[in-house]
């Protein structure tokens, strides 16, 4: 019982994993930049929506609302600022700027916030849970990240396939050169898209503030479980990261049954594995789409 | 549709190819003159400084390494930090548990870096690009999961190099202090070997169209491989000098990530790409941690904002700014094509 | 009335120069082919007029506008609309969605969907496959009907022959008539001299960068035109 107790908060976990790993994987997507800063950008949002729930008393639910569209403007000033001239440079400049992007992000937030660990208050929600049995019960914040991972990949993909935006952005990624061809300004495209991805990367954080504690050094453990939820799932299809962010939940809950400090380890040597024996991941591109 | 033969460049008659230049003869003039000096330091010098400067020689190890690894082989690794901490716990192992000569300890230490990296290349070489940079993240933190189960590692305690305890602290110092000092010469030196041989030539056709270098020949997998068991050695060398100078090995700190950020930011300073950029940009490096040490975590704002700027408008570093972009060069790597006089 | 006008104009990939002091102009409803052989600078004339080059010296205007220092998603919206060589569809979208992005500058214009489709059956056929499945043919009609949604004043069209079926060749140029009648200036580069001839009003030559003749193909001997051409 316990195991399968395991077993389903590790897949509610995922959701949060997929919901992490959702704007990596569209930024790598649109413009093949690995964001290195990720994590710690979902570590800011939380931050962001602490500063809020602390100044104003809202719940976080409702600092969500303010914490999306702040995030999406820092995404869109970064790319601007930062990655669109990283990829005009070429060769590894855009991951030497995310990496040096993320360092700084990381030391402010210690500076400002120092490595206490905090997290968001959600009341009387934190502890309410769903009884299935006995022995199994599925918390309620839980069940709501998961689906938020799902509606969040799900409208992603919506989006990119039938919005008009979606389509320029499905374009670039297939022919940067070309884009402007058609009266695309390719640099426009890549910063609504990393504006985007960063709204997913504030409700991630919202979540992933509101379920447990962070620090500003949590930022590197976030980046690491969302680039392993991209690879586990494969890279550049969506439903694969919810997958893989699933497969990572569940092994690192088994992890934790099996003793309390083997979680991470054992979800990182899962993710090893799977690297070793099928380096396309679960479900690679080419077979969901 | 017509098919043209493609344009080949034949140097002139009157061009010779070289590789010295006048600033690389002085360079090396420079070069010689310090390693006479340099050994001669722990007579000169008190214990502090010669542990300073083992410090700085740790560091630009592990840049010079790091940069053979981005610069040249243009793999960005973010998990460098893992060979720091096999170099560092292999040596303490084999001088302490197995009781071999520390001297022969470190040598070894360096070999069995190598040997992990070996298999792992396997695996990171799944991935490329960023991904590739977060596998070897990954792999590091792993390796140091791992090594908090092992109980003759210390667990999460660690270990404490005992192998020079019966010398005394003034000895000490002077033997880890020449220890590094080779190792630096070393580094350095097989880092230039490495660019002026064949492989060398291969990976600036690498660096340049991976694909079409592959398909002239060059060994694309192999020689990537190559550099990386080779950086692997290099930064399990400085983990060995980190770990004799200061005695302690502990899981946590040995297999931080912040050698990556250092090697990285050293690297990106200096000049990414040259022989010449991470030393530079250790020395300025080390410099700017001891003179903004009391601004506590600013200093490493500083450091990555400057990284930043430098990533963006001088992808040269500070090397590339006082070469005159690669006029003067002190390790010539590459080969310069010189118009002589025709004869008469 | 002239509608695009070139003079003294540079190009340079780095150190090297492929072009050199370009003057070309083309009047409004005109079709003007350029030719050349291959590496004499036909694409990357066109890339420079589209904007994916810049100019080095020298000037680009369109309809009197001075355009050189406009990037090429900007000069879209005036009126250019380049078929790159090579194609360059997108391969993930599908033919229809390539139409689309086609759009994206919303120009008004006699150009849609349908009209692309009705220009263009190969193109309709296929409307719901991927890029990446097409065959060259479809590939190049769809690149045109891709340029064509933006509805430009000028298209420029590079290599539209290369690596086609002859038939296939007649059915992509089967459909210029219609694109010309409907007042577009078109601006054809092609290595096969014939078909340059057959569509084009006027033909200007590159050789190494430079123009070596131009005139109308009714005025230009075959001799002239082969010594042009391989500069002999
Ligand atoms: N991106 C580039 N970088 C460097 N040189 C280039 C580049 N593109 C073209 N060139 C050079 O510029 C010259 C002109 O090339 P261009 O593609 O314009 O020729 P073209 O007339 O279109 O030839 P083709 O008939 O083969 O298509 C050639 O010598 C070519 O090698
Ligand atoms: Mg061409």
């Amino acid at each position: 019982m316990q195991w399968i107790n395991a077993i389903i908060q590790g897949v509610l976990l995922g959701g949060l994993y997929a919901l992490l790993a959702a704007g990596l994987s569209l930024m790598f997507g649109v413009m093949r930049i690995v964001n290195l800063a990720h994590g710690a950008l979902a570590i800011l949002a939380a931050y962001i929506g602490l500063v809020i729930v602390q100044g104003t008393g809202v719940s976080p639910f409702i600092a969500m609302v303010a914490v999306v569209p702040i995030m999406a403007g820092i995404g869109y000033v970064l790319q601007w600022g930062i990655f669109n001239r990283a990829l005009r440079m070429g060769g590894l400049a855009p991951l030497l700027g995310a990496f040096g992007l993320a360092v700084v992000l990381t030391q402010l937030m210690q500076l400002k916030f120092t490595t206490d660990s905090q997290s968001l208050q959600t009341g009387s929600l934190s502890i309410a849970s769903i009884r299935i049995t006995e022995q199994i019960s599925i918390g309620v914040l839980p069940l709501i990240t998961f689906a938020a991972g799902v509606i969040v990949i799900f409208g992603l993909q919506m989006f990119l396939s039938k919005a008009p935006l979606g389509r320029a952005m499905r374009a670039a990624s297939d022919d940067s050169e070309t884009v402007p061809l058609m009266g695309i300004d390719n640099r426009q495209v890549y910063a609504l898209s990393t504006a985007i991805a960063l709204g997913t990367v504030g409700i991630a954080g919202m979540f992933l503030g509101m379920r447990g504690n962070f620090d500003p050094n949590y930022g590197q453990a976030m980046l690491i479980f969302a680039f392993e939820a991209v690879i586990i799932g494969g890279l550049g299809s969506l439903w694969g990261t919810l997958a893989g962010g699933m497969v990572l939940g569940v092994a690192q809950a088994l992890g934790s049954q099996m003793n309390p400090s083997y979680g991470v380890l054992v979800g990182n040597l899962v993710f090893l594995l799977i690297l070793a024996f099928r380096p396309t991941g679960l479900l690679p591109k080419a077979v969901t789409t | 549709m017509t098919i043209d033969t493609p344009a080949v460049h034949v140097p002139r008659p009157h061009a010779k190819v070289r590789r010295a230049t006048k600033s690389s003869w002085a360079g090396l003039a420079v070069i010689v003159v310090l390693l006479l000096a340099a050994p001669a330091v722990p007579y000169v010098l008190d214990k502090g400084v010669q542990g300073s400067l083992v410090t700085l020689f740790s560091l630009i190890v592990m840049a010079t390494m790091w940069n053979l690894l981005a610069g040249y082989g243009g793999m960005l690794s973010i998990g460098q930090q893992a060979y720091v901490g096999i170099g560092a716990y292999a040596l303490v192992y084999i001088s302490d548990t197995i009781g071999l000569d520390p001297f022969m300890a470190v040598p070894l230490a360096v070999v069995i870096a190598g040997l992990f990296a070996y298999p792992i290349s396997f695996l990171a070489f799944r991935l490329s690009g960023g991904y590739f940079a977060i596998g070897t993240w990954v792999i590091a933190v792993v390796l140091m999961q791992i090594t908090l189960q092992i109980p003759a590692l210390g667990g999460g305690i660690g270990v404490t190099f005992t192998g020079f305890s019966d010398l005394t602290p003034g000895r000490r110092i002077a033997y880890v202090y020449w220890l590094s000092l080779v190792g630096v010469a070393l580094a350095v030196a097989v880092t230039y070997w490495i660019m002026r041989s064949r492989l060398g030539l291969g990976f600036t056709a690498i660096r340049d169209d991976e694909t079409a270098a592959a398909s002239l020949g060059v060994r694309v997998t192999r020689s990537k491989r190559f550099v990386f068991v080779v950086a692997a050695m290099g930064s399990g060398l400085a983990g060995a000098m980190i770990a004799a100078n200061t005695l302690r090995v502990q899981p946590d700190s040995i297999f931080s990530v912040n050698y990556a950020v250092f090697m990285i930011f050293i690297v990106v300073i200096g000049g990414i790409g040259t022989i010449e950029g991470p030393i530079l940009g250790a020395i300025v490096f080390f410099a700017l941690q001891q003179w903004l040490s009391d601004l506590g975590a600013w200093y490493l704002v500083i450091l990555g904002v400057i990284a930043i700027v430098i990533t963006l408008f001088l992808p040269r570093g500070l090397w590339g700014l006082v070469s005159g972009d690669g006029r003067i060069r002190l390790f010539p790597v590459g080969y310069r094509l010189v118009r002589a006089a025709p004869e008469p | 009335m002239t509608l695009l006008s070139l003079s003294g104009v540079d190009v340079h990939y780095g150190d090297f120069q492929a072009i050199y002091g370009i003057d070309l102009n083309v009047a409004e409803g005109e079709t003007l082919a350029v030719i050349g052989a291959n590496g004499a600078g036909k694409s990357t004339l066109l890339k420079a007029i589209a904007g994916q080059v810049r100019a080095s010296a020298g000037t680009i205007a369109f309809d009197g506008v001075d355009v050189t220092a406009l990037p090429a998603h900007k000069r879209v919206p005036l009126g250019i609309a380049l078929t790159p060589e090579g194609r360059r569809i997108f391969k993930s979208l599908t033919v229809e969605e390539n139409l689309l992005v086609g759009a994206h500058s919303k120009r008004p214009g006699p150009w849609n969907l349908r009209a692309v489709y009705e220009a263009f059956p190969l193109v309709a056929d296929r409307k719901d496959r991927l890029g990446t499945n097409l065959s060259g043919g479809e590939q190049q009609a769809a690149a045109i009907g891709r340029a064509l949604m933006s509805n430009p004043r000028l298209l420029l069209l590079d290599e539209v022959s290369l690596g086609l079926a002859p038939v296939v060749v007649e059915q992509i140029y089967a459909a210029l008539p219609t694109i010309t009648g409907q007042g577009t200036t078109v601006l054809v580069v092609e290595q096969d001299v014939n078909q340059s001839m057959r569509v084009a009003d006027r033909v200007q030559c590159l050789l190494e960068g430079r123009t070596v003749l131009e005139g109308a193909p009714s005025d230009l001997t075959r001799d002239q035109i082969a010594s042009a051409y391989f500069g002999i």
